[in-house]
């Protein structure tokens, strides 16, 4: 049985004239990692409102863990983490009352669930009797996990948890849900860190409400329709301005120190086109598309078909 | 050598026996895209605030826009814009309201704001958006506006405070459309990320760890120093050291 389901599920707001989340059908395996990866506005946490049973979906129905998201609220609640893209715990607590309350609410304590924590919690433990919020980013969000996992749930749902967190902590951060996960807990995680994406079992790639893709990270990569170049030249910007003019190009845009590039000539044709253009140091290679990349490209295949239906 | 904005002298600040900032001294330039990086707590945002003017520093030598941090703070304002994701729209008036609103604090005359709103609204392709609230705009949207709205005065410098934070790969691109196209007009950028791949997009890139610049070159100068693929992994060598967690 998976872990969770959702099976059609929309959800529109402001009298159905918002669709925020449009006929989506996907299920999270026990012990998988799943991850959610869309910009703003995609619907991520609508998904995410619903399933921790916040918020009722119009039409279609979901479960965690066997349960019904409606009829069976209440044993969900039990049963599930929560850390929700904005920092919710109680400001005006310290570090310790916040774990204590939390985990008073769901009739345990603290001792009892310590093992589970105790990775992340003797980081921020210097720290108890500060007030929540007093703490760094990245401290909150490790506190943030520990008051979700404070019950041992069986479903953690993480909207957005490294979003304003630098590099060395995110990489914590996804070094913690791997043991998590080795622990047997489900986890639904949102990001719009494309490179976390790679670290999830399976992505689902979400756009105005609709699932696009779902696949492992290697099959989503596999699936991007044409070859990708990355180019540089001495002036980075103008070879952007020059290549996004080029005919030939179907797609071009940053990607750290190179362009990304797809065409439909081939190389010769536009090295010879930037040389005529006065490029210096022309460097041209074909590479493997990220996960990123596969997401760009399903940005512009989107807005295209948007712009074709107002024509 | 090209004109200096930004210049520090053991730039430090203090609160009670923590040292924020630890005397930090470097030089940005004209025109330059400056990419201002460390982790979370490394003393960015301290420091990026001494800069702006909004704190005063403990001790050390800044001067922005050619004036000094202590004696003119009030001219130093009028030189920069600032954007950061916290502070940026009022999201209960309209896109065009936001821009009027701006261009009034910034001192832009009657005619000026009309002129600029529109070349906004058309710049950005607003131009069916430009009587709703920005309340009802998507994050990148806003992002991009609020931006604009930074540098409808054409400061000297702009102070972006991690500009991107939870906005989409295809968005975030077209943000830094709108850097590069500042840059080449001659506003200086002053950015800060976690996004280690616009780190890429800067001329020149320092990297804080706990108060002090640890290191300050060309995002190819650092990859080479620190013999990294990547931006991400020279920052990883660097910010790992990190004694302070807050």
């Amino acid at each position: 049985m998976p872990a969770i389901t959702l099976n059609n599920i929309t959800k529109t707001y402001n009298k159905k004239t918002v669709l925020a989340v449009d006929d989506v059908s996907f299920s999270v395996e026990k012990g998988e990692i799943f991850g959610l990866i869309g910009p703003d506005g995609a619907g991520k946490s609508s998904i995410f409102r619903m399933l921790t049973t916040l918020l009722l979906p119009d039409t279609g129905s979901a479960t965690v863990g066997g349960f019904d998201v409606v009829k069976d609220f209440k044993a969900i609640r039990g049963i599930l983490g929560y850390m929700p893209g904005r920092f919710s715990l109680y400001q005006d607590l310290t570090v310790e009352e916040n774990l204590h309350f939390f985990a008073m609410v769901f009739n345990t304590s603290i001792e009892e669930n310590y093992n589970l924590i105790k990775d992340i919690y003797i980081q921020i433990e210097p720290f108890k009797d500060r007030r929540a919020g007093k703490l760094s980013g990245g401290m909150k969000q490790k506190l943030a996990l520990c008051c979700a996992l404070i019950h041992k749930p069986e479903v953690l749902f993480l909207d957005e948890p490294t979003t304003g967190v630098d590099v060395v902590s995110r990489r914590e951060f996804w070094d913690m849900l791997k043991r998590l996960k080795e622990q047997g807990i489900t986890i639904l995680v949102s990001t719009s860190y494309m490179d976390e994406a790679t670290l999830c079992d399976r992505i689902g790639l979400i756009l105005n409400g609709k699932v696009l893709s779902i696949a492992s990270p290697e099959d989503t990569i596999k699936a991007y329709p044409e070859q990708l170049h990355a180019v540089k030249s001495d002036s980075i910007y103008h070879l952007l301005l020059d290549l996004r003019a080029y005919p030939g190009t179907i797609n071009c845009y940053t990607f750290g120190e190179y362009l990304h590039l797809s065409i439909n000539t081939n190389e010769q044709e536009v090295r010879k086109y930037l040389q005529d253009k006065g490029h210096t140091n022309i460097e041209f290679k074909a590479i493997k598309p990220t996960v990123e990349d596969c997401f760009i490209r399903l940005l512009k295949q989107q807005n295209e078909r948007n712009s074709n239906k107002d024509k | 050598m090209n004109e200096t904005v930004i210049k520090t002298n053991k730039l430090t600040k203090r609160f009670d026996d923590f040292v924020a900032v630890d005397a930090i001294t470097f030089e940005v330039h004209k025109g330059e895209i400056f990419g201002f990086l460390g982790a979370n707590g490394a003393g960015k945002t301290t420091a990026m605030r001494m800069l702006c003017c909004l704190s005063k520093p403990t001790s050390g030598e800044a001067t922005v826009a050619g004036l000094n941090v202590y004696d003119k703070p009030d001219e130093i304002k009028k030189n920069i814009g600032y954007m950061s994701q916290k502070f940026s729209l009022y999201e209960d008036l309209s896109v065009k309201e936001n821009i009027e609103f701006y261009g009034g604090i910034y001192g832009l005359t009657n005619k000026q704001i009309k002129n600029k709103s529109k070349e906004l609204i058309e710049k950005l392709g607003l131009l069916n958006e430009a009587d709703k609230l920005v309340s009802s705009l998507p994050l990148g949207w806003k992002q991009k506006l609020s931006f604009s709205v930074a540098i409808v005065h054409q400061p000297k410098i702009v102070f972006l405070d991690e500009p991107t934070g939870g906005v989409d790969p295809s968005m975030r691109r077209q943000f830094w459309d709108l850097i590069y196209d500042a840059a080449e007009k001659g506003i200086t950028i002053f950015v800060t990320t976690h996004y280690l791949d616009e780190a890429e997009y800067c001329n020149r890139v320092s990297i804080m760890v706990d108060g002090r610049i640890e290191a300050l070159d060309s995002p190819a100068g650092l990859r080479k120093t620190y013999s990294a693929a990547t931006m991400d992994e020279v920052f990883y060598k660097l910010a790992r050291q990190a004694k302070r967690t807050e």
